[in-house]
């Protein structure tokens, strides 16, 4: 191709630009309106070009800024030598001695465990640690369903619930927790624990509100910390304070646009064992426009006439509360957690909730293993009942009696949480640490005496937090769970037990 | 009793009879086990899948092509009995216990065909766990040597990508018209969308978009509620929806599918055997949970004697065993990581290691995907850079990466990492979530397969889920660390125990790995797993379709691209009674839609032929066999031409003017890649 033809092809594309152009609607305007300009000012042209080349960058320009502040150029030489004398901490500190010593008590059982247990010291203790309330362990027709489960589905379901890990007995599981609550629908998650740190962030995010008991316990916390939602505290079961910051939230936020509010506490608290007033908390969250989410971990299959939780212990409609988070690993004997509520809500988490979507399910015997002893709950009431009689019995020899517990926990909670006594912390001057090491002594001493019970372990801090992050600490408590597995008689000799090793121990201390 | 079944008339052709039999007995004397596995026959290839009767004509004519040259009989028997048995009645002579004395007196007793309680014992165990079809479907999973190859990512051609863009510009303009018209004329459909009563909604609307519009349509390919044991087969539910995805009935009827879906990489999802026995005993013992957590009373001589298997297994002087994989990981990172330290992570890990380097309170870096150098490049960076603002040096950096990407098909260059980590100093932890049992000639995961001492890694973690049909996850390391992290984390202090019949699943399981129960079966899962992998691997790429992965990785992606091949692909794999993953936004980039594989040690060559077969045919009907050839499928090389001589060798061939450098796009037709696969798997793949 020649210069010629190229000019030639150059002309005629020209044209066809400039028909095409004055094809367009509005280019004459256009032309004529840079035309205009131009001839009475270049310079305003050039300006209104800038400014056209300006805009065009702004607003394709990120919204915040993407250069590191204080970023400093160095050669390669320098990052060399920077990388050869940078020497990082070991990957965890060295074990504290009371880390050592708590890892060495570790009590191994040998064998099943049971309301009397086996301990690899070859000793067989009362078991009043393990949440064995209803003595389901040992079960035969629980063991028995568990290997007719197994001889049909296996062990896991290898491969989590969106990805054929949906078992027809996980279905079955959910609507039968559903049903037994009275809720709409219900979700299954493979771990207890990890449940309600999933559920809060599925729906709280960040600019949402939280409004949270004290008290709560490390999974909620965990929760809400993922979720990047504002948190407000109240004052543990508090109804008062939590009515002052609910009040405070709807104020501040009252000019701003309306985001998911939510309060989040617990049926019976796993830090302190009291029970939360429901009732008030859903006229509260109802005037303030609040949703609830309860964690009934151990409630559920605890209090009530028929164990279905805290709603049914104090008749509250479990409808009524958005979302009842619980545990069918604890007080249930078998595994896994729930989360029940509306449809919409139950089905949100099936995409969205991090511990169900990215896990594999729950193996298929643990869930009929849950379906059956709601089952057994549902039919046989006696079980409650003599839990309840166990309760009684044990609180008589511990928390009027003693001088230097008392029991923090509601009545209805098999699981006591007994703390020293505030003069007896004054008297003797006793930290935080303090404490803890005392009860550890008081739990040891009372595993010399035949009873296996354990301590409320503190919340595990993260790594290299200064003082004032804290926030809320547990106050260190021993941890008595009874169990219906052992006769009045039984439970009496043990609480003697205990409160003589609390004395024993308390006394020595000076 | 065990025995065999095989076709007499498969004698007519003279060597048949006698290669069979010493085949056999080689086998059983390498695993009891499968003494009582039925010849693989032909039929049930056909039996078992519910094609169409043209359908089943044109699988049968592409077979017979294979078993038609005496190589490829030779080859793989379970092409023995050929197409004109199946139109004979089939009897059985009894050939009693293959490595009995039996097997000498000639044929000709007529045996009593197993009653039909055995023959569904036998179904069943198969169903669960396919036979051995001949002993050359094995191979050791290892790295060979030399440098570690990213794998190539292939490209379709431009109008696919732009057919994709398109098809995600049409599916988000209809959605949004659909939601123009429907929130003014079917209001009660969007109430739970907007700000009702002085509640704020609990999805917002935009976050919603994406669910309600795209996903919605393709509902019923995610969740399928399944029954039994996911094993070789999976049962499926069958369910139908009236309302567009949003609901689902139910049918009441089931389907037997080929599962291609499960995490079951060595077959130990069972509900019999050693592993299925030792469970229910330990039900019967100990019951099925301590309820409590480890640290309180939740430790029993089970969890130790575990703990200590899997020490062992992995190469740790200690671990721990948690109930969950996933809150395995949330707990051990704020154990080990916080304020002042760095986690350096890989683009795609797993949404439990955000999770979990999120809560730590710890910074996070991220690197391209598997890409050693931009890791470097990172290092370099915040090791010269310090802390942002404060400029005072890392109290310590964590590089986590998993050892096999369950989205990608791709293993970690460990090779390289461990490089870098003597030359930078940083903490490495290895989430073995997918390759643990997987990977590596002793199934021990990524460092087994690279041929390196596990201690050069800090911390390997990995999930008891997936190989070995359990649940739970582990966390192994130094003795100081793994005491350390029993103290400090959340999941000992809190979680629940794992539960006993579940640790004596994994202790079965991994005493079977390692040889210790019933020796020989464990060395033939791993090495049918990943002969499987490279057969599949390799059959796919032949047949020209964009696989994604390493040559050794067990989990296979098929790249599907545009949204509809999505269910499409799903749907057409469910018609032909195979269960298939498939995946789209957001767990894969926009683009780049996937189907996923995940191939199992119970899956017979038969099973894959069978894959390759349904993958051949939808991908001619979705058109998804558009590699270009760079990332392999291509020709073998003639005999007595090493990989090392191809670039000589074909500049030779240019000279006559045969062939070019050019890579050509494979396309194999299937009866030629079933012909060649058990062979070519076993040299490096091309």
């Amino acid at each position: 191709m020649d210069l010629h033809d190229a000019q030639s092809w150059l002309v005629e594309f020209q044209s066809q630009l400039s028909l095409q152009f004055q094809k367009m609607p509005g280019s004459a305007i256009f032309l004529r309106y840079v035309k205009s300009s131009y001839q009475n000012d270049p310079i305003r042209s050039a300006v209104e070009l800038f400014l056209f080349l300006f805009a065009i960058r702004y607003l394709l320009a990120p919204s915040y800024s993407t250069q590191k502040k204080s970023y400093v150029t160095l050669s390669d030489e320098e990052v060399d030598e920077l990388v050869d004398d940078w020497t990082p901490e070991p990957l965890v500190a060295p074990q504290t001695s009371f880390e050592e010593a708590e890892n060495e008590r570790i009590p191994v059982i040998v064998g099943p465990t049971g309301p009397k247990t086996k301990l690899s010291s070859g000793r067989t203790v009362t078991n009043l640690a393990s949440f064995n309330f209803y003595n389901l362990i040992g079960n035969e027709t629980l063991k028995e369903k568990a290997i007719q489960t197994l001889r049909t589905y296996g062990v896991g379901p290898c491969g989590p619930p969106g990805f054929y890990g949906t078992q027809d007995v996980h279905m079955k599981t959910e609507s039968d927790i559903a049903a037994y609550l009275g809720a709409s629908a219900c979700i299954v998650y493979a771990q207890a624990f990890s449940t309600i740190s999933s559920v809060i962030p599925a729906f709280s995010k960040r600019g949402d509100i939280i409004v949270a008991d004290r008290a709560v316990n490390y999974a909620i916390r965990k929760g809400i910390q993922i979720s990047r939602s504002t948190v407000r505290w109240y004052d543990h079961n508090n109804l008062e304070d939590m009515q002052r910051v609910l009040e405070r939230v709807v104020k501040e936020q009252a000019k701003k646009p309306l985001t998911r509010r939510f309060i989040v506490t617990e049926g019976l608290f796993e830090n302190v064992g009291d029970m939360a007033d429901i009732p008030k908390i859903i006229e509260l969250k109802l005037r303030y426009k609040f949703r609830l989410i309860l964690d009934e971990t151990w409630s559920f299959g605890v209090l009530g006439r028929t164990g279905r939780g805290i709603t049914e212990h104090q008749n509250v409609d479990a409808a009524e509360v958005d979302m009842i988070i619980g545990s069918l690993a604890g007080p249930l004997c078998a595994g896994g957690g729930f989360c029940a509520g509306s449809q919409e809500i139950v089905e949100h988490q099936r995409i969205s909730a991090a511990a169900y979507t990215f896990s594999a399910a729950l193996p298929a015997m643990l869930a009929t293993t849950a379906s059956e002893v709601l089952h057994m709950l549902e039919t046989n009431s006696d079980m409650l009942t003599q839990v309840k009689e166990n309760i009684k019995t044990m609180w008589t020899q511990l928390d009027p009696r003693s001088d230097w517990v008392h029991c923090t926990s509601s009545v209805e909670n098999p699981i006591m949480i007994l703390v020293l006594k505030a003069e007896v912390i004054s008297g003797k001057k006793l930290t935080v640490s303090d404490q803890e090491q005392l009860l550890q002594d008081v739990v040891d001493e009372s595993l010399v005496n035949g009873v296996l019970i354990t301590r409320l372990k503190s919340m595990p801090r993260a790594i290299n937090v200064t003082a004032k992050d804290i926030g809320w600490e547990l106050q260190p408590a021993l941890k008595v769970c009874i169990t219906s597995g052992l006769s009045k008689r039984e439970i009496e000799k043990a609480g003697i037990t205990i409160r003589h090793a609390i004395t024993k121990v308390v006394n020595k201390r000076k | 009793m065990p025995r065999k079944t095989f076709n007499p008339f498969a004698g007519i052709w003279p060597t048949s009879a006698p290669q069979t039999t010493p085949s056999f007995s080689e086998k059983s004397d390498m695993s009891p086990r499968k003494t009582s596995l039925k010849s693989p026959k032909f039929t049930q290839f056909f039996s078992a899948s519910p094609r169409s009767k043209s359908e089943t004509q044109t699988a049968t004519a592409s077979l017979l092509a294979a078993a038609a040259t005496p190589q490829a009989y030779l080859n793989s028997p379970s092409q023995q009995i050929s197409s004109p048995t199946l139109s004979l009645p089939t009897i059985s002579l009894s050939t009693a216990r293959a490595d009995s004395t039996n097997t000498d007196e000639p044929p000709t007793t007529l045996f009593q065909p197993p009653s039909p309680a055995e023959a569904r014992r036998i179904a069943r165990q198969h169903a669960q766990f396919g036979p051995l079809g001949h002993s050359t479907h094995r191979y050791a999973s290892r790295h060979q040597g030399g440098d570690f190859p990213d794998p190539v990512l292939d490209e379709p051609p431009y109008y696919y990508l732009l057919t994709t863009y398109i098809s995600y510009l049409i599916l988000i303009i209809f959605g949004h018209v659909r939601d123009f018209f429907g929130k003014r004329f079917r209001e009660e459909h969007y109430r739970h969308l907007q700000a009702r009563n002085g509640y704020a909604p609990l999805n917002s609307d935009f976050d919603n978009f994406y669910v309600r519009r795209l996903k919605m349509r393709i509902n019923d390919c995610f969740n399928r509620p399944t029954t039994g044991v996911p094993g070789r087969y999976i049962t499926l539910i069958d369910r139908e929806s009236d309302d567009y995805n949003l609901h689902f009935r139910h049918t009441g009827t089931t389907t037997e599918t080929l599962n291609l879906s499960s995490y079951n990489y060595l077959g130990f999802a069972q509900s019999e055997g050693p592993c299925a026995d030792a469970v229910e005993e330990s039900v019967k013992k100990y019951g099925l949970t301590l309820a409590s957590p480890r640290a309180d009373v939740g430790t029993s001589d089970l969890h130790m004697e575990v703990e200590d298997l899997i020490a062992k297994f992995v190469g740790k002087p200690s671990s721990m065993v948690f109930s969950m994989g996933f809150g395995t990981n949330a707990s051990a990172f704020p154990a080990l990581v916080g304020k002042g330290c760095l986690v350096i992570s890989d683009e795609l890990n797993h949404a439990s290691i955000r999770f979990g380097s999120r809560l730590s309170g710890a910074m996070i870096e991220m690197f391209k995907h598997n890409d050693v150098k931009d890791l470097e490049r990172v290092l370099r960076e915040v090791i010269s850079q310090g802390q942002p603002r404060t400029h005072r040096p890392w109290k310590k950096i964590l590089v986590v990466v998993e050892g096999l990407y369950s989205m990608e098909g791709t293993m970690c260059n460990l090779p390289g990492l461990i490089r870098l980590k003597k030359r930078y100093k940083f903490n490495l932890f290895v989430d073995e979530a997918h390759s643990i049992g997987a990977i590596g000639p002793n199934g021990r995961g990524v460092c087994d397969y690279f041929g390196i001492d596990p201690s050069e890694v800090d911390i390997l973690m990995g999930t008891l889920t997936k190989s070995f049909g359990a649940n739970g996850g582990y966390i192994a390391g130094d003795k100081a660390t793994i005491d350390k992290l029993r103290v400090t984390n959340a999941g000992t202090i809190y979680g629940e125990a794992p539960p006993p019949p579940v640790l004596s699943q994994i202790s079965s399981a991994l005493r079977i790995i390692t040889g210790d129960l019933m020796p020989g079966q464990g060395e033939e899962r791993l090495q049918r797993l990943a002969f499987n992998s490279r057969y599949v691997r390799l059959g796919l790429k032949r047949l020209g379709f964009i696989i994604y992965g390493h040559d050794d990785s067990p989990v296979i992606p098929l790249m599907l691209y545009n949204p509809a091949k999505i269910p499409a692909f799903s749907h057409e794999m469910l018609k032909r009674k195979i269960s298939v993953v498939v995946v789209g936004y957001p767990a894969t980039p926009l683009v780049s839609s996937r189907a996923r594989f995940c191939v199992s040690a119970a899956h017979t060559k038969d099973d894959l032929d069978r894959l390759l077969a349904a993958c051949d045919e939808i991908g001619n009907v979705l058109q998804l066999k558009f590699s270009s050839g760079i990332a392999g499928g291509a020709e073998p090389l003639p005999e007595g031409i090493t990989p090392e001589m191809e670039k000589a060798w074909k500049r030779s061939q240019k000279g006559e003017g045969r062939g070019d450098l050019v890579v050509q796009p494979p396309r194999w037709q299937l009866s030629e890649v079933i012909r060649r696969g058990v062979t070519d798997v076993k040299v490096p793949l091309r």
